[in-house]
């Protein structure tokens, strides 16, 4: 890999200064652990100044702020595995975390890093739609909340201009009474493999927890983007909570879905049961979490 | 046309002593660690964060560093197999592994034993699914693990 500049900002202002001044030859890096590969196999284009933007301070912190959780990017995936407030009141995404390459990996490895890295079946990116989640992006002009899921192009690209903008942080309501998420993935070994299919789930009961006012379901990797099954998501929402209706939500997520085969991770119709699978499991614990 | 790379001051505690030194803008922590610093017990495996042979503690928390840019770890206590021993006297790690006859043919080893300290320190009476879920991001191609895992476990008991 081969770049001159290495420069630790002390804050999103000066990161942002700088990423300016290289007019598009400054790159983000955060913990690297997906960049530094890209670099050292030149899958990139030449970087002239890698911008490490670790060492902002806050840009670490899971804060609770009223009824929201608000994730600074740069958090790693080990604190978001390990986080208390994270554990419990939005389950889905500890879990996730918990997935996530390695134990070495995951010590370095940031939430903003897999969300710009848009792969469309990245699990930090599948928590964070499960949980209908905004990002706050930085440019010069000043910070705006954008909805997850605009920021998705195509796989590997997001709308983030990465010359002039960053994520600072991600934000979404925590669960409260009668609300549940849950986690669900299968890859060919249990630990530092890509998953061949990853499943969120969120749901809200109503007061007696026998029926589902709201759900939420993303899923990856279906479509060229990190995918929610919102179809499927509309035949939940009032209905009560049985096997029919289950049934009847996941077979309408497996139409909407478009798996391919992938000699890297399976063939179509294996993962088309594998949503099967994966979506009633994640559904049910998500209920079940939700029932207390 | 050659591009290259300037150079910055690194200081960082390195198995517990300070040191300084000028390492390119690009260098990885394993880089600096086995070229500048001559510490060649860190592997360099995959060379892609898959294998873990190339695990160093940063700040008692394990990392790939053949993925870790070295500049990271400014400011940092940086741990590597070299820092275990004592003189002569093996860390409980290292001497479990040897009584295990955990060691085939010793490419992971630095890794392993390196994660497996880092997991006594956290958690020092881990139960069996603690540890391969620990060490799951070291591979070890001889298919030695048994023998890790039962390592690890005397060492807990040691600690």
């Amino acid at each position: 890999m081969i770049c001159e500049d290495y420069v630790t900002p002390s804050s999103v202002e000066e990161a942002l200064a700088i990423l300016a001044s290289q007019q598009g030859a400054g790159r983000l890096i955060s913990g690297g652990t997906d960049l530094m590969i890209q670099l050292q196999r030149g899958e990139r284009n030449p970087v002239r100044c890698l911008v490490d933007v670790t060492r902002i301070r806050g840009l670490d912190e899971i804060k609770l702020e009223n009824s929201h959780i608000v994730i600074g990017a740069a958090t790693t995936f080990a604190r978001l595995e390990r986080s208390t407030v994270v554990r419990e009141r939005a389950p889905v995404l500890a879990q996730a975390a918990s997935w996530v390459g390695s134990p070495q990996i995951r010590n370095v490895g940031t939430l903003a890093g897999n969300v710009v890295n848009a792969q469309p079946a990245a699990d930090g990116s599948i928590a964070l739609l499960t949980l209908g989640a905004e990002a706050q992006i930085a440019n010069l002009t000043g910070r705006q909340w954008v909805p997850m899921a605009s920021l998705y192009v195509s796989p590997g690209v997001s709308r983030l201009d990465a010359s002039a903008e960053m994520i600072t942080a991600f934000r979404f309501r925590a669960h409260g009474p009668r609300e549940g998420s849950a986690f669900e993935r299968l890859a060919r070994r249990k630990a530092l493999a890509l998953p061949l299919l990853n499943v969120g789930a969120y749901v809200l009961l109503d007061a007696e927890a026998r029926q589902i006012r709201e759900a939420r379901l993303a899923i990856g990797p279906v479509a060229p983007v990190p995918f929610r099954a919102q179809q499927a998501e509309e035949a939940l929402k009032n209905q009560p909570i049985t096997d029919a209706v289950l049934d009847e939500a996941i077979e309408i997520a497996v139409r909407e879905s478009k798996p391919r085969s992938s000699l890297l991770r399976a063939s179509k119709e294996y993962r088309q049961e594998l949503i099967r699978t994966l979506t009633r499991r994640a559904l049910q614990r998500a209920i079940q979490f939700a029932q207390g | 046309m050659m591009t290259v790379s300037k150079t910055y001051r690194l200081e960082m505690n390195l198995n517990g002593s300070d040191v300084r030194l000028e390492v390119p803008a690009s260098a990885t922590l394993a880089s600096v660690l086995r070229e500048s610093l001559g510490l060649t017990g860190t592997k360099i495996g995959c060379e892609e964060g898959e294998c873990g042979a190339c695990t160093v503690l940063v700040d008692g928390e394990p990392v790939d560093s053949c993925i870790y840019p070295a500049l990271k770890a400014a400011g940092r206590k940086v741990l590597t197999i070299e820092g275990l021993a004592r003189g002569e006297k093996l860390h409980p790690v290292q001497r479990a592994f040897v009584e295990h006859g955990a060691v085939q043919c010793g490419y992971c080893t630095p890794g392993l034993v390196m994660t497996a300290v880092a997991l006594l320190q956290h958690n020092p009476h881990p139960s069996e699914d603690e540890i391969r879920r620990a060490i799951s991001g070291n591979l070890c191609r001889c298919t030695g693990y048994l023998k890790v895992i039962r390592a690890i476990q005397e060492a807990s008991k040691a600690g």
